[in-house]
């Protein structure tokens, strides 16, 4: 697969390590959520026959992780982000 | 022996002649011959016996679709099985053998099977040997295996190295025919980036096997003068011998170029083959088609070929098949090969035309309506017998038949990604589907557009689509643009005979029928229960027939019946090709440590760690068994000071004003409190509260940490960060740059550390200057230098770091300044004797599977911050005060041995499952204690010290009693440490 | 105390210099390196305008003097500089940088490895995945080499640099050379 990079363009996915759902981006607080939020947090995913949002990590180029919207039955790649930015804009800063 | 089957024209070199050998025999063909075009050159014809009957066979086809003619190419290392004679190309000095044949191929005794074919049948393995059970693998599979089968793997190392490669193209064109000569020209003269590959050695394709004038000239001068055109473009890359097996995700395609094949052993430092890598947006597969056969009685002996094969032979190559032949055929295409023979002086006898009516052809006996129905020859045919329109036979002596009932186009790697290809009653074959690979275009007879002039004219119109090239257009040269005129037969029916569809994998109409008598219809069972499609060949002559009669069996149309999944590999792969450069010694790349030179000199013995090579101990004279050399470096550690080499622990460098925050998110300890100056041993957990990783972190400045990691998990933690950096606390002020190669970091443990490092290091390092857990920079001899007061080994230690280019000098001026200490270098053995008497957790501890508190470290866990784990690790399963716990153990009797792994049982209890209370995660002999000793978990361990136990190894036969003890074998208190 | 002598990533005093066939590999221990990171909310391309260091655009090298950079990972850079004059590169650049970069010194971490031939395209397209040819001079990409992550830098059709891990700097070798066999 090729992943087009937001800043490098396109690259092997070779290049990159696979995590998963980005749903691990919305990481709850440890001081406020309990257990049962990070028990969803943590094991529970959808598993879509379809677009998925996915978290790769293009460890073998610039260490940046990536969102990238996948579609899990045909591959095709519509949309890579920065994870950074979608962390950003969902709220989460330091 | 004289090349009797030479005729002339054909594409070969006659100017010289190459000698070779097929079964220790010698034979002489020419340069541009394959291995198959040289023998039948000189009349061989028996090539090899089939997989299952060890039926006599000869080459199907003049390609890589070949089902029969496959050879042990080669000797020694290199001999290789199941080579297609059909695409081996001659060279001098070429060595082939028949296989599959015992003892010989003209005398095969395993050739009973074709008398016990009634016992062969579809699936006969699955019925006949059931019973009993525990006979199947000691006797039944043995036997099946000799009795069965291809050719046979050399036993000895393949001497020959191969290579990958990554290429990058506007336009990739896959295959050199016609089609892809015109797209490659098209796109090449617009000044595009082009690879055209094709599988041959002579690119042209069809044309060099065809009589067809292109352009006014034969089609073989003009492939030739264009192929010379394209080599004189700079943007185009020409890549004969060269097969595209794979069509992957987003423009990526897999092809092996044969580098060497055609050579009789590569030349130095040259690969054999090349896997290549092709990242091409766009690419146009100009595959061609391959002819299938029709089913009839005996279709499967010597001389009996597909018609394209023999019109091939006696064109490209200058071979009559026979003197005599005989054409039966569904179509025209099949008239042109009786034309080709005549003209090559070959006795056409008759041609053999399923179809009714029409016209005749002129000089050659026609037989309209007529079949094929059987053939005699034991070792190679020599005659057929035809059921003429009038329902009369007529045998006709032959010793050659060409058989066409057909062309398929070559759909397979337009289908890689499960596109179904869709059947064209026009030319009664599939052709492509839709749904092919993005950015995927075909051209030409792979497209289903057989004639010459079209296959030109969708060439290029297929590279203009690619590339939207709006310039001009070329012209195309004049060529044939006959139609396709098809009759569909797929098999003839009569007598209660065998006729083969699948040469290689010995499958008949009779196991197609089976398989639908037992309701294996569905094309994918059908596969898998008569083997149809299997094997080196893929079933590229067999498939389309045999799903055609499973359609008729079961009175469904073709389209509905529809094919298998087609999946790269195109062509076999040898393992070699897959591996490249990666095996043996050179499997992965080699770290070494800043202290190999100086261990290599003294004869260390090193091990494998990842991808470091570490040393493992460093044997002094005399000392002849490993323990020796251990039990030396861990005395003499513990009695003065050991060094060891711990550049392999990964470092990190964390920098920025939110450094230590982020520390605190990382680590389930604090280290926003630690103080510049001092380090801290760190303990980071996964999200679900296991123990991840472990390490110091040692704060160098207000703003800046360095971490330490396990040597295993050093990436793996760095990618954790960057996770937590990125994705979850994106505005934390924090860098990440790992620096485990920058620094050579020694381990000096032992009383007399301090003593040898104050010889070498500018500062003062006392006790007071620089206390337990401190870290700083230093220098050494002016030279930048970093020392960190730490221990793994229960020692007063320290790690000292200097960069990388020093290390080796570091060492050597540690121990000659210190010599006065009897320093010695410890290797990973006497470390990891040493951190196991102090009760330090390691690999075997930090097993993915343990929490802090199984480790006795629960602790360390704050709860009154937010970090990576701290949540999860409280979860009640996990808090179980019966659960595991860190201990140690040694055995009762001190002679007695313990072995990691052991599990712990009550005195009396049975070693079952539900008595088991846990295991022996490490184990060493101590010379400190005096005897084995062990870390493990043990259910509720922190209130069994002081209990006996035993330690069982079933596998081992081990029943050991030892006694549950604190795991810190050496100075439980910390003293030394602190001293 | 006697001063440390330097072994090279080679294992050697002086620095390799390598010949298969047209290709000439010289390994270079004259470069001193440091990553400069940005610190969140500073301002660098001023502190490092006013420094003399040059900050390159992604996928790039950019060549100064004394300072040569190339651009490594968001708002990361890797600083080159003559190892003679700047051997405490990292210190120098802390000082000239101040609080706007967090600095780390790297020249130890590699193995540096100029490439010269004709042409490179042939030997790296045995070797990596970069569209070495299709790329412009000044193009510098992290990139696997036989298994290994590297720096690459085009100074030409016939010039390149690898930065290798230090401690594979034998394997490094041993790849590039046995690639150069296969192509030469």
């Amino acid at each position: 697969m090729i992943i087009h990079h937001p800043i490098l363009g396109p690259r092997d996915a070779q290049e990159f390590v696979y995590l998963g759902d980005a749903s691990l981006i919305d990481r709850p607080d440890g001081m406020t959520a309990g257990v049962e939020a990070f028990h969803d947090y943590a094991y529970n995913r959808d598993n879509p026959a379809g677009e998925h949002r996915e978290l790769w990590y293009h460890e073998q180029g610039d260490r940046s992780w990536l969102v990238v919207t996948r579609n899990t039955v045909t591959h095709e790649i519509s949309r890579v982000e920065l994870a950074r930015d979608v962390a950003r804009s969902r709220g989460r800063s330091k | 022996m004289t090349q009797s089957h030479r005729v002339a024209g054909g594409q070969i070199d006659r100017s010289q002649s190459l000698r070779f050998t097929f079964d220790g025999l010698p034979y002489q063909g020419h340069p541009g011959d394959t291995l198959a075009s040289a023998l039948l050159a000189n009349g061989v014809r028996l090539m090899g016996r089939s997989f299952k009957y060890h039926r006599p066979r000869g080459p199907l086809s003049a390609g890589s679709e070949e089902p029969n003619a496959l050879v042990e190419l080669r000797t020694g290392g290199r001999q290789e099985p199941n080579t297609r004679a059909t695409v081996a190309e001659l060279y001098d000095g070429l060595e082939a053998n028949s296989q599959n044949r015992w003892p010989g191929l003209r005398f095969d005794a395993l050739a009973i099977n074709d008398r016990l074919s009634t016992f062969f049948a579809a699936g006969f393995y699955y019925k006949t040997f059931m019973w009993p059970k525990s006979f199947w693998e000691k006797l039944y599979e043995p036997i099946i295996r000799r009795a069965a089968g291809l050719g046979s793997v050399s036993r000895e190392e393949d001497p020959d190295a191969y290579d990958k490669g990554f290429l990058h193209c506007d336009l990739l064109v896959i295959g050199a025919g016609p089609a892809g000569l015109m797209a490659a020209l098209t796109a090449g003269r617009a000044g595009k980036r082009v690879i055209l590959a094709d599988e041959d050695f002579r690119m042209g394709g069809r044309l060099n096997a065809e009589t067809h004038a292109v352009g006014g000239v034969a089609g073989a001068d003009w492939a030739n003068v264009a192929v010379a055109e394209l080599g004189a473009m700079p943007n185009v890359r020409l890549m004969a011998r060269t097969t595209v097996v794979g069509a992957f995700d987003h423009g990526i395609y897999s092809a092996v170029e044969r580098v060497s094949d055609h050579l009789p052993m590569p030349l130095s430092g040259k690969p054999r083959q090349v896997l290549w890598r092709i990242y091409s947006t766009r690419a146009i597969l100009c595959g061609g088609a391959t002819e299938r056969p029709i089913a009839f009685e005996n279709n499967d002996r010597p001389g009996i070929m597909l018609a394209g094969a023999l019109r091939a032979y006696a064109n490209r190559w200058g071979v009559k098949a026979g003197d005599r032949a005989a054409i039966f055929t569904n179509n025209d295409d099949g008239l042109r090969t009786a034309i080709d023979l005549q003209a090559k002086g070959v006795d056409v006898m008759a041609v053999i035309d399923s179809r009714e009516g029409g016209e005749l052809l002129p000089g050659i006996r026609h037989l309209r309506g007529a079949e094929v129905i059987d053939s005699t020859g034991r070792l190679g045919l020599t005659s057929i017998t035809v059921r003429q329109a009038n329902g009369r036979n007529e045998t006709i002596a032959v010793d050659a038949l060409g058989v066409s009932g057909g062309w398929n186009p070559n759909v397979n790697i337009h289908s890689h990604h499960r596109s179904r290809p869709v059947w064209d009653a026009s030319i009664a074959a599939f052709v492509p589907g839709a749904d092919g690979p993005p950015g995927l275009l075909v051209a030409g007879a792979a497209a289903g557009v057989m004639a010459t002039h079209a296959a030109l004219r969708t060439g290029r119109d297929a590279a203009i689509a690619a590339l939207g090239l709006a310039g001009a257009t070329p012209d195309l040269p004049e060529a044939e643009d006959a139609p396709v005129r098809i009759m569909p037969l797929w098999h003839v029916a009569h007598g209660r005979g065998r006729a083969w569809i699948d040469q290689q994998n010995d499958v008949t109409v009779k196991d197609i029928k089976l398989a639908a008598q037992e309701n294996f219809t569905s094309v994918e069972h059908m596969k898998r229960y008569t083997t149809l499609g299997m094997a080196t060949d893929q079933g590229k002559t067999g498939n389309v027939i045999g799903l055609a009669i499973m359609a008729e069996l079961t009175g469904r149309s073709i389209p509905e019946t529809g094919t298998t999944i087609y999946r790269p590999p195109y062509t076999p792969v040898a393992m070699g090709t897959l591996a490249g450069r990666s095996r043996g010694k050179e499997f992965k790349p080699c770290r070494l440590t800043p202290s190999h030179h100086w261990a290599a000199e003294q004869g260390a013995t090193f091990v494998e760690v990842g991808n470091w090579l570490r040393t493992q101990w460093v044997p002094k004279a005399g000392e002849t068994e490993w323990r020796q050399s251990v039990d030396r470096e861990v005395l003499a550690t513990r009695r003065s000071v050991g060094i060891c080499d711990v550049t392999t622990l990964g470092k990190i460098d964390i920098q920025g004003t939110d450094a230590g925050a982020f520390l605190d998110r990382v680590y389930a300890n604090t280290f926003s409190t630690l103080a510049v100056g001092k380090c801290r041993y760190g303990l980071m957990l996964r999200e679900d509260g296991i123990v991840f990783d472990d390490g110091t972190t040692a704060r160098m400045g207000p703003h800046e940490y360095v971490m330490t990691t396990t040597t295993a998990n050093a990436v793996t933690v760095f990618r954790h960060l960057e996770f937590c950096r990125q994705c979850l606390w994106p505005d934390m002020d924090v860098q990440l740059i790992s620096t485990t190669e920058a620094w050579a970091q020694f381990s000096v443990a032992g009383p007399n550390a301090r003593k040898l490092l104050e010889k070498v290091v500018d500062q003062d390092i006392s006790d007071a200057a620089f206390p337990y857990m401190g870290a700083g920079n230093i220098t050494v001899g002016g030279l930048r230098a970093r020392l960190f007061r730490i221990s793994f080994s229960g020692e007063l230690a320290y790690e000292i770091a200097v960069p990388t280019r020093y290390g080796d000098a570091l060492l050597r001026e540690m121990l000659a300044r210190g010599a006065e200490f009897e320093p010695i270098v410890y290797g990973t053995e006497a470390l990891g004797v040493m951190r196991i008497e102090k009760g330090h957790v390691a690999g075997g501890e930090l097993n993915g599977q343990s929490t802090a508190l199984n480790m006795g470290l629960g602790k360390m866990v704050s709860k009154k911050k937010d970090s990576i784990g701290m949540v999860l690790s409280q979860r009640e399963g996990l808090n179980d005060p019966s659960g595991y716990r860190l201990v140690g153990v040694r055995p009762v009797d001190p002679t007695a041995k313990l072995v990691a792994g052991s599990h712990f049982l009550e005195k009396g209890a049975a070693p079952v499952l539900a008595n088991d209370g846990g295991w022996l995660t490490s184990k060493v002999f101590s010379p400190h204690v005096g005897c084995d000793i062990a870390l493990g978990y043990l259910k509720g361990g922190d209130a069994k010290i002081g209990n006996r136990m035993r330690a069982v190894n079933l596998l081992s036969g081990l029943d050991t009693e030892v006694e549950i003890v604190s795991p810190h074998f050496v100075d439980p208190e910390g003293e030394r440490l602190r001293g | 105390m006697a001063e440390l002598q330097a072994m090279t990533a080679l294992g050697a005093h002086d620095p390799a210099r390598v010949v298969c066939g047209p290709l000439t590999i010289t390994e270079r221990i004259d470069v001193a390196l440091a990553s400069v990171a940005t610190r969140r909310g500073k301002d660098l391309t001023k502190a490092a305008k006013a420094a003399g260091v040059p900050l390159a655009e992604p996928g790039c090298h950019l060549r100064g003097m004394p300072y040569c950079t190339f651009w490594t990972a968001p708002e990361m850079w890797f600083v080159e500089a003559p190892f003679d004059s700047h051997e405490r590169i990292a210190e120098i650049l802390k000082s000239d940088l101040g609080d706007a970069a967090s600095i780390t010194e790297q020249t130890d971490a590699w193995v540096i490895l100029d490439l010269a031939a004709d042409d490179l395209s042939p030997l790296l397209e045995r070797l990596c995945n970069v569209d070495f040819a299709g790329q412009p001079v000044g193009h510098a990409t992290r990139t696997m080499i036989d298994h290994l992550g590297c720096y690459l830098i085009k100074q030409g059709p016939g010039a390149a640099r690898v930065y290798g891990p230090r401690s594979s700097a034998q394997s490094l070798l041993h790849a590039l050379e046995a690639a150069a066999a296969s192509v030469w």
